[in-house]
């Protein structure tokens, strides 16, 4: 390993944030109490509680009550989706998309075994939906729409805000999984009337093992997990106080330096791409980038092999992911660029940089300098490269 | 994070052997673009007709070059009786094991050994290639007797193991019941000889694939770009090409006009008679 760490894997998870870290401590130590016990020191906790729930909810231009914690981003969509469902039960279609997280896509697969239609919507070369596909596919049958925000994967942002419209004006309960949108870009639940929204702590900067399910005021809630009062009635188990604070506090800087992202992460992005395109023997970047994330690019590598290229920079201490079917226990490539039809001679060569605001210049000059000399390398091992 | 052995690791970080040996005694290729790897094994005999020299060219993971790399080691030295008898097995122990998710990195390296050494004796590669023809994983393409074989060499009892071993069954599971009856089928049956086929081109997948390319490149694309469209080489499949058309192709209603009457003929006329081409359904 080399002396340092360039971690350009921050739509996997990102680094607690100082800030964050030292929010929680005292939670680990004198602030133990259990927020539902009667006295005070337990009370004290609750208003910690309180305060982070608004804090959450402040990013998302929300109401605190429709901030319900959970232990992460999958178990709020499963929330969301067996909730609408159960609470719809003459309802069996499901639409959702193609390029959707394990999280919302298996569990709608799961479900077709319990007599649910699944209608995945397709995505065109630059991974974007359409509209009128949606549109078509809505009938009397459909009890819910779950469709991501942004793509964990190229980072591509769906047309939320129209979806969210087309949906609501059949009276069709939306929900969307919006793990990578949360603190990247500017979500407004007054101005977008989604039901439901599903953020994970650790892609913004709090720790693993927190998550938050908006649900929006006056939407029914059928508990996923069921015991005590706590969270409403609505989430059951004493709450992850440590990690609820902290949620709060990440929330609170991504609210104040969302445009950061959009300024001086997006520069760091834009020059990584644009350097590694120019200076690639062949590269292509995956995705449609006027509507994206400012902090992913997705970039494919012609005939040279994601996992490897990976193991080269991790032994540079570079962190990066890829689409190829090698990196995946499952030996299949990333079901997303194959939805957008890339050709396998460049899915299982895709590379994921994802950045955030640790992320320097410096770090960008690495990245270009090392993933440059890797495609030099496997190329020269590579069987379709010309003598 | 795989799990790779200080032996995998060395032979990814430093691979012995790389390059491709200019008129070779034996040459073999291995692997798909569907699967994400591929190999070149080439290797040339010495006086006394053991293995003198053998090169590889990769494309694929950490474990696929490390296999690669460590089947030149083990065969130079190895008369061609000796290193038929090689098996996956070998090549992995060589290396200190392979995570079972990757054994088929193994099993590319005895099957591309396999080529070169038919190849070497003059028998006809295609020929070797045909009796591996029924396919059974559409999504990897990986045949019966790819399958039977690593069962039988590897003692496979459940298809998670023949999926480890070969990627069959990976992909999309239609083939699972298949791979079953191979599993029950391999213990009593013996007979693995299929009935050959018409032999196509004499090309390898390799050759055809940059074939392909070239041929779309400067015949066809320029053309479908003038009408505002596009064409990808999405995959190869035998002599199926899979494409997908781009732009304003795609939303042509005369696409599958233009697919068989002009894709498909100039393929037929640049890269072999009998390419058929499909596009991609995906």
């Amino acid at each position: 390993m080399s002396e340092r760490t360039v971690y350009a894997d921050n739509n996997a998870t990102t680094m607690v944030a100082p800030e964050v870290r030292d929010e929680i401590l005292p939670f680990l130590t004198e602030l133990y109490g259990n927020p539902s016990s009667m006295h005070l020191f337990g009370g004290q906790v609750k208003t910690h509680l309180d305060l982070a729930r608004q804090k959450v909810a402040a990013l998302i231009n929300a109401d605190p009550s429709e901030i319900l914690f959970t232990s992460c981003g999958t178990e709020s969509d499963n929330t969301a989706i067996r909730s609408i469902l159960t609470t719809n039960p003459n309802k069996k279609h499901i639409i959702t998309t193609r390029v959707e997280h394990p999280a919302v896509k298996n569990l709608c697969q799961s479900l077709t075994t319990n007599g649910y239609r699944v209608t995945e919507l397709s995505v065109d070369k630059y991974g974007q939906i359409d509209l009128d596909e949606l549109r078509e596919n809505i009938n009397d049958d459909t009890a819910l729409v779950s469709m991501m925000w942004a793509n964990n994967e190229t980072g591509v942002i769906f047309p939320v805000d129209e979806a969210v419209q087309i949906v609501k004006s059949k009276g069709i309960p939306f929900h969307t999984d919006a793990v990578q949108a949360v603190g990247k870009i500017k979500i407004d639940a007054k101005k977008t009337p989604f039901d439901m929204l599903a953020i994970s702590g650790h892609k913004l900067h709090a720790p693993k093992g927190i998550g938050v399910l908006y649900v929006r005021k006056g939407t029914g809630i059928s508990p996923f997990i069921v015991g005590g009062h706590q969270e409403s009635g609505r989430r059951a188990g004493t709450e992850n106080i440590p990690y609820i604070v902290g949620l709060g506090k990440a929330c609170e800087i991504a609210l104040n330096i969302i445009d950061k992202e959009q300024t001086q992460i997006k520069t760091l992005r834009d020059r990584l791409e644009k350097e590694l395109l120019e200076k690639a023997v062949d590269a292509s970047v995956n995705g449609d980038i006027k509507n994206r994330l400012p902090n992913t690019t997705n970039i494919s590598f012609k005939y040279i092999e994601g996992e490897s290229i990976l193991l080269l920079l991790s032994a540079q201490g570079i962190a990066a992911s890829s689409g190829s079917a090698c990196t995946s226990g499952s030996l299949e490539p990333s079901h997303v660029l194959r939805a957008m039809g890339v050709p396998f001679t460049r899915v299982h060569g895709s590379i994921r940089f994802s950045l955030s605001r640790y992320n320097t210049d410096e770090d960008i000059t690495i990245i270009v300098d090392k993933m440059l000399a890797i495609e030099k390398r496997l190329r020269e091992i590579s069987p379709f490269t010309e003598d | 994070m795989w799990d790779y052995t200080d032996k995998v690791k060395d032979h990814f970080f430093n691979p012995r052997n790389v390059g491709k040996i200019k008129n070779p005694d034996g040459i073999g290729e291995e692997g798909s673009l569907a699967c994400g790897d591929s190999l070149t094994l080439t290797f040339k005999l010495g006086e006394d007709k053991k293995i003198k020299e053998a090169k590889f060219q990769t494309f694929g993971c950490g474990s696929a070059i490390a296999s690669a790399s460590a089947l030149t080691e083990i065969i130079i030295g190895k008369t061609l009786k000796e290193a038929e008898k090689i098996t996956n097995n070998d090549i992995a122990d060589y290396l200190g094991g392979l995570p079972d998710e990757k054994m088929h990195c193994s099993v590319m390296g005895r099957e591309a050994l396999e080529a070169a050494i038919a190849n070497c004796r003059g028998e006809d590669v295609n020929e070797l290639r045909d009796r591996h023809k029924n396919v059974v994983c559409q999504c990897f393409g990986v045949t019966d007797v790819e399958i039977v074989k690593t069962i039988k060499e590897n003692q496979l009892k459940t298809v998670q193991d023949v999926t480890n071993y070969t990627k069959a069954g990976g992909g999309c599971k239609a083939c699972h019941a298949k791979i079953e009856e191979l599993i029950t089928g391999t213990m009593g049956v013996q007979d693995e000889s299929e009935a050959p086929k018409k032999t196509s081109s004499r090309m390898t997948n390799i050759q055809k694939i940059k074939l392909i390319e070239e041929v779309i490149e400067r015949e066809i694309r320029p053309a479908l770009k003038a009408d505002g469209g596009d064409i990808d080489l999405i995959d190869l499949d035998g002599n199926k090409v899979i494409v997908a058309l781009r732009g304003m192709c795609s939303s042509c209603p005369s696409s599958s006009y233009t697919l068989k009457e002009y894709v498909e003929a100039k393929l037929k006329e640049f890269v072999s008679e009998d390419m058929v081409v499909e596009e991609d359904k995906l």
